[in-house]
């Protein structure tokens, strides 16, 4: 109850400016730049928002990320990603997902993450480091698949897709104040 | 392109050896290397030793396996400029990217009347601005770079304080390219993308987007280097340095935050907010930092000594540094010398007549919104880190505690931020 409150009135201050500065001044336009067609921001737009909508179709399980694992990303990432050259990805383990406060070292696990879609968007856009954005849908779905389960977020035989990624109960859901992000922060100083 | 770029190379290694003669750096070739565009096949050969890219030497760097930092010798220079060539650089892949600007295109698109692509003839047409702004890194001074045992303890203020620069940043208002796209009611938030091999992206609040944020194309007279950003970057003034997405390349209107590569660099753990982390903090508070003398450095002498640094707040202009030669007990006002300019480094100067005694020098910056630089001690207090931890170097970014140099007998500085 507490946390809907924090939640619900700096979205409706939020939500006020935002009109007034669409509607309220009435800007000379330049008539500068392309128009850009729907098919053309399809082929670039790659952002996915915490609902979901706009994730590629595509599937994978836990079993198939294990091994795309193993040759992509364990090089730096360590076995099961356990940690290597750069920190570790799990946190929990098979079954048990880790729920507590989490330690500066511990954010790059999985489990820190508040929405299964930032995961899926980042190794899509960023991994593996050495060739960013050379992993199928497919093997996005099974390499998320396989690290949710090594963190205990998902079962051995779950399969991920469009529709049950965003699904996914991540146990930090609730482990950032306030619930999602709004501006301004708060009545402190604002480089609090 | 191939032979484009040879013939780029050439006129490169012909302007650097004439510049070899007067200057020595090169940096002739690298002003004539301004606006030129390398090809993609330019890549690897660009990548090893390029002044162009790496900059002036006294740029000391850190490398890893996914990151590339160049840190600004603050210790080094005079008034509240960084030379484009020393300004620090926060690379979140292993390599520069090399973007031909003829074909470089910023996309605005999302929840906006009409969906827009720009050239950069296109954005070069638009009214342009040119601002004094500071950019600084959400993990400069970060209380682990200070910790006993680590390597940059007893080294300049390079390496603790050196990811934060000041440049004459040249662009258009992003207001005037949201303007041109339309942005519809309900909108809340602005997500950018780069072109660079991770695509980095980062999420501002719709309010700061139409108030005071540049795309530009321009740093310090010239066009960005492609360590900065080249063709386009954001430049997002006074807040974390992780807004400003260089290689500007996308930008989608929304009406929800979104954050695939920063939510794991921002959010920082807040012990008084039982442990849970704060999504981002926006702005920077006030901030100041003696560089001059600085630890690592020796004081030549007894007598006169200039204390000289540098001041900024993201929250608008300096107002006012304090100097404190005593540890803190006692504090004297600084001299401000001009321009002093909102969300921009501010040079202050302090005459100091030095003893010969141990002694431990600090400055503390007031803004013009009235906000105050705190101790380390206060700004634990404010963040609930107590008890043992509070004597220790707790890893957090978003630092602005005020930074102590312990001036031994011998003149000899060292940092005593947990000392």
């Amino acid at each position: 109850m507490r946390c809907s409150l924090r939640l619900l009135v700096p979205v409706i201050i939020l939500a006020a400016p935002a009109v007034a500065l669409a509607q309220s001044q009435p800007q000379p336009r330049f008539n500068v730049g392309t128009p850009l067609s729907q098919q053309e921001i399809k082929s670039f737009d790659s952002m996915i928002g915490p609902e979901g909508t706009e994730l590629p179709p595509g599937h994978g399980s836990p079993k198939e990320g294990a091994a795309i694992f193993a040759k992509r990303c364990q090089v730096c990432h360590g076995q099961n990603g356990e940690g290597g050259a750069v920190r570790r990805l799990v946190l929990g383990s098979p079954g048990n997902p880790y729920r507590g406060t989490f330690k500066e070292s511990e954010k790059t696990a999985l489990s820190f993450y508040p929405y299964a879609t930032i995961v899926w968007d980042y190794i899509n856009r960023a991994m593996p480091a050495s060739n960013p954005g050379s992993l199928t849908s497919d093997e996005v779905y099974a390499v998320v698949a396989f690290l949710f389960y090594r963190n205990g977020i998902i079962k051995e035989n779950d399969v991920l897709d469009e529709k049950t990624l965003p699904k996914v109960d991540m146990p930090n859901r609730h482990g950032f104040v306030p619930d999602i992000p709004v501006y301004p922060p708060e009545p402190k100083p604002s480089w609090w | 392109m191939e032979s484009n770029d040879s013939g780029r190379r050439r006129f490169l290694k012909q302007a650097a050896a004439l510049a070899g003669v007067a200057a020595g750096a090169g940096a002739t070739a690298e002003w004539a290397a301004r606006g030129q565009s390398a090809g993609p096949s330019a890549k690897s050969e660009l990548q090893q030793n390029d002044a162009h890219i790496h900059g002036d030497q006294r740029r000391g760097v850190r490398r890893n396996i996914n990151h590339i930092t160049y840190f600004t010798p603050l210790q080094d220079y005079e008034g509240i400029i960084t030379p484009a060539s020393l300004h620090f650089v926060q690379l979140h892949t292993s390599y520069f990217p090399v973007i031909d600007a003829q074909q470089h295109r910023l996309t605005i698109h999302g929840m906006v009347d009409r969906a827009l692509s720009f050239s950069m003839d296109d954005l070069k047409r638009l009214p342009a601005v040119s601002r004094i702004h500071f950019v600084e890194c959400q993990a400069n001074g970060a209380p682990m770079g200070h910790e006993n045992g680590n390597e940059n303890m007893g080294l300049p203020v390079q390496y603790v304080w050196g990811m934060t620069s000041c440049s004459e940043w040249s662009g258009v208002p992003l207001s005037v390219l949201l303007n041109e796209a339309g942005v519809q009611a309900g909108a809340s938030w602005v997500i950018s993308e780069g072109a660079e091999a991770g695509r980095w992206s980062h999420t501002i609040p719709l309010a700061k987007a139409m108030d005071d944020v540049i795309v530009a194309y321009g740093q310090n007279g010239e066009p960005l280097r492609p360590e900065q950003g080249y063709p386009l970057r954001l430049l997002v003034p006074g807040w974390e340095g992780l807004n400003n997405v260089k290689y500007l390349r996308h930008i989608k209107v929304v009406d929800h935050h979104l954050d695939p590569t920063g939510v794991n660099h921002a959010a920082i753990m807040r012990a008084d907010l039982g442990g849970k982390y704060r999504w981002y903090h926006f702005q920077w508070g006030p901030k100041s930092v003696i560089t001059r003398p600085s630890g690592g450095l020796k004081i030549a002498g007894r007598g006169y000594v200039q204390i000289t640094g540098l001041a900024w707040s993201g929250g608008g202009a300096v107002s006012k540094v304090d100097v404190s030669t005593d540890g803190g007990r006692s504090w004297k006002e600084a001299k401000l010398q001009a321009p002093v300019l909102p969300k921009a480094h501010t040079r202050f100067t302090f005459d100091w007549a030095w003893d010969g005694q141990e002694a431990v020098i600090q400055s503390r910056c007031t803004d013009d919104q009235g906000e105050v630089q705190p101790s380390v001690a206060d700004l634990y207090k404010d963040w609930g880190i107590a008890g043992e931890e509070g004597k220790k170097a707790v890893r957090t970014t978003h630092f602005n505690a005020m930074q102590p140099w312990k001036v031994a007998t011998d003149g000899s500085v060292s940092n005593a931020m947990f000392s």
